[in-house]
C-alpha cells in the first residue's frame, strides 16, 4: 500500500514508516514564529532551555503591527531583542507581510517539508505539499529547543474537485462549500488532500486560500500536490532545485469526497461558523458597514487584481468602509506596478499598512455593535473582530468587492 | 498534579471556538485580566464564578480555531480540574496535555450531566462518576503518553532528560 503526502513526510521526518495512527516523533524541517514569540522565549527561560537551532526559525510580526498602544510597543520591542538574543537569522520584522505569506515569498517553503507555526493558518503551506501545522507557545518552545515532538500520523480524507471554476467563483467558494457541506470537525487530526483537475487548475494563490482554511475544518494539514505550477512559483521565488511532489496512487484514504466545482455558486458563511454557509444569491441585500479584502486568507494578488476589475470605475457604497489589507509588501509594491490600488482607492477602498488588520480584533476596522462586515478572513466568531454583538460573514474577495460597491451583500456575478 | 479529584459541572455545547474562551481583543492583556473574559461571549458569569476543581463539560471539537495557548492557559489558571468533551480541536488537545490541563474525550459525558452537578474525576483510572445522579460516565481512557505528560505537569517536565 502507497503512502498520502502527511505519512510520506513524517516517515521522512521520523525515520520510520509512518502509518496512519502511529505516534512518532518527528524532526521538524522550519519552525514558523510571529508575535507570540515573547511568549515561547519566556517557556524557554523558565525552562532553562537553549534554541537548538537558530537557522530553522522563521519570524515576522505581523498581528500588531505597528503596534497600536505602548503595551504592545512594549511587547515589540522586547520581541527584536529575543531576536538578537537568540540569533533568529530568518527575521522578516515588521515591514514584510504576514507570516503565513511570506515564507514562501522569501523561498523557505518547498515540498515535503515538515513544519510548525504558532499561527493555526501556517496549514497555508500545505499548498507547497508542505506538511505545516501549528502548536501552542510551549510546544513551539519544546521544538525550539529539541527540533523535534511527537505527531499523532493523521489519516487522510481526499477531496477530489472535478471541472472548474466559473467566472468571479473564487477558490474560496470552494472551501466555504465543503465547510457547509461537511462541518467544522470533518478534518479534525486529520490531514486533508485536495487532488483532481479543479485543484490542478487553482493558481498558487487560490490553493494557499483552500490550504489556510483547513484548520477551519479542524485539520493537521491541508495538502495539495505539488505539480509543475507549485514549481514554477518556488522558481519564481528562488527555490530551484525542486521536484513534484505527489502521494501514492494506491494509497489509503479514509474517505473520498468528489466535489464538483463547475457550478458552484459564490459562498457565504452566515454568524457566528465557519459552516453555517449558504450560497450568496439567497443573501443578497444584507446590508453592511464594513467589507474587509485582506488576511493571510485572501490578502493576494489575485484577490486584488479580481477587487479591481470589479470596482474599477465604481464608487464603494458612501456608508460603506471597505478596508483593503496586502498580506505582504511584496503583493502591495505589485499591486502598486499594476494600478491596482489606485483603482481601489478611487473607487473608495481605504488601503492600510500591511498585516493582519481587524481579523482577530486588534486593530484597524474593529466592529461596534450592530455592526456587519463581510470579509475574505477566515473566522467569523462571535467577537472576532470587535463587539460581541457585531456580526462577520466571510466571503471570496470578487462577493465582498461587489459588496463594498452596493453596501449590502451581492452576488459578484451580477455586476 | 491532583489524580483526583471533586468538581461542579459547567455545560457548553459543540465547536466552543477559542476566539469565545479567550477573545482577541484582550489577548494583550495579563493573564489575571485576560482569564476574567474567559468564556465571556457564552457565559459572561463564568470566570467571576467558577471554583477551583470545577469541571466543564461540553459537546463537539471544543477549542476549534485559533492555536492561542491562552485559552487552556486561561482555564488552567482559573483551576478547571479537567475538560470533559465529546472531541477536542487538535491544538487545545495537545496544548492543554502540553502544558498540564486534563482534557477528557466521553461521547456520553455531555448527556450524563447538568450544569451544576458534582462529578468525581480519576485521571489515573480514567474514571469519571456523576456524585449528584449516582452514575458513572465513560471516558476514553488516556493515552500512556499523554497521561505522562499530565502527571508530570507538562512536555518540558515529562521529557526533561531526553
Amino acid at each position: 500500500m502507497g503512502l498520502t503526502i502527511a505519512e510520506k513526510i513524517l516517515s521522512r521526518a521520523s525515520g520510520t514508516k509512518a502509518k496512519a495512527g502511529d505516534i512518532v516523533t518527528a524532526n521538524l524541517d522550519l519552525v514558523i514564529a510571529h508575535d507570540g514569540l515573547d511568549s515561547v522565549y519566556n517557556i524557554l527561560k523558565r525552562e532553562n532551555e537553549k534554541v537548538w537551532d537558530s537557522s530553522k526559525i522563521f519570524s515576522s510580526l505581523d498581528h500588531n503591527v505597528p503596534p497600536q498602544n505602548e503595551r504592545v510597543a512594549a511587547r515589540l520591542k522586547h520581541m527584536r531583542e529575543i531576536v538578537r538574543e537568540l540569533n533568529i537569522q530568518h527575521y522578516y520584522g515588521e515591514n514584510t507581510g504576514i507570516a503565513n505569506q511570506i515564507a514562501a515569498e522569501k523561498g523557505f517553503i518547498r515540498p515535503g517539508l515538515l513544519i510548525a507555526g504558532i499561527d493555526s493558518h501556517v496549514v497555508t503551506y500545505g499548498a507547497f505539499a508542505a506538511a505545516s501545522t501549528s502548536f501552542g507557545f510551549t510546544e513551539i518552545a519544546f521544538i525550539f529547543a529539541r527540533g523535534k515532538i511527537w505527531f499523532k500520523v493523521p489519516s487522510t480524507i481526499q477531496f477530489d474537485l472535478r471541472g472548474s471554476l466559473q467566472k468571479r467563483v473564487m477558490s474560496k467558494d470552494i472551501i466555504l462549500h465543503i465547510a457547509g457541506c461537511h462541518g467544522m470537525n470533518i478534518g479534525n487530526y486529520k490531514s486533508l488532500e485536495f487532488s483532481g483537475e479543479g485543484a490542478e487548475s487553482l493558481s498558487m494563490d487560490g490553493r494557499m486560500a483552500v490550504s489556510n482554511m483547513s484548520i477551519e475544518l479542524g485539520a493537521k494539514f491541508g495538502l495539495f500536490e505539488a505539480d509543475e505550477k507549485t514549481v514554477r512559483y518556488l522558481k519564481e521565488h528562488g527555490v530551484d532545485d525542486v521536484q513534484e511532489f505527489r502521494a501514492d496512487p494506491d494509497s489509503e484514504y479514509e474517505a473520498v469526497f468528489p466535489i464538483d466545482i463547475r457550478h458552484l455558486e459564490p459562498q457565504l458563511a452566515l454568524p457566528h461558523s465557519v459552516e453555517n454557509v449558504k450560497a450568496v444569491s439567497l443573501c443578497e441585500g444584507i446590508p453592511i458597514d464594513q467589507a474587509f479584502l485582506g488576511t493571510c486568507s485572501n490578502g493576494r494578488l489575485e484577490d486584488l487584481r479580481i477587487a479591481a476589475d470589479i470596482v474599477k470605475g465604481r464608487r464603494v457604497d458612501r456608508f460603506t468602509r471597505f478596508l483593503v489589507i496586502p498580506a505582504s509588501w511584496e503583493i502591495y509594491l505589485q499591486a502598486l506596478r499594476e494600478g491596482i490600488i489606485e483603482t481601489l482607492i478611487q473607487a473608495g477602498a481605504i488601503i492600510a499598512n500591511v498585516g493582519c488588520g481587524p481579523c482577530m480584533g486588534l486593530h484597524t476596522g474593529i466592529l461596534a455593535a450592530g455592526e456587519k462586515c463581510i470579509s475574505t478572513s477566515n473566522r467569523n466568531f462571535q467577537g472576532r473582530m470587535g463587539s460581541y454583538d457585531a456580526e462577520i460573514y466571510l466571503a471570496s474577495p470578487a462577493t465582498v468587492a461587489a459588496s463594498a460597491l452596493r453596501g449590502k451583500i451581492t452576488d459578484p456575478r451580477n455586476l | 498534579m491532583k489524580k483526583r479529584f471533586k468538581g461542579k459541572v459547567w455545560r457548553f455545547n459543540d465547536n466552543i471556538n477559542t476566539d469565545v474562551i479567550t477573545p482577541g481583543k484582550y489577548e494583550n492583556l495579563p493573564m489575571p485580566e485576560m482569564s476574567l473574559h474567559c468564556l465571556e461571549p457564552v457565559n459572561p458569569d463564568f470566570a467571576g464564578c467558577v471554583a477551583e476543581d470545577d469541571i466543564l463539560v461540553v459537546g463537539e471539537n471544543f477549542g476549534c480555531g485559533s492555536a492561542r495557548e491562552i485559552a487552556p492557559q486561561a482555564l488552567k489558571y482559573l483551576k478547571i480540574g479537567a475538560v470533559i468533551a465529546k472531541s477536542f480541536s487538535r491544538t487545545f488537545f495537545r496544548n492543554s496535555v502540553a502544558i498540564g490541563l486534563p482534557v477528557l474525550i466521553s461521547e456520553k459525558a455531555a448527556a450524563l450531566t447538568s450544569a451544576g452537578d458534582k462529578l468525581e474525576v480519576d485521571l489515573e483510572h480514567s474514571t469519571v462518576i456523576n456524585i449528584s445522579s449516582g452514575v458513572k460516565i465513560p471516558v476514553e481512557p488516556l493515552d500512556e503518553l499523554l497521561y505522562g505528560i499530565l502527571m508530570n505537569g507538562g512536555i518540558f517536565s515529562s521529557f526533561r532528560n531526553t
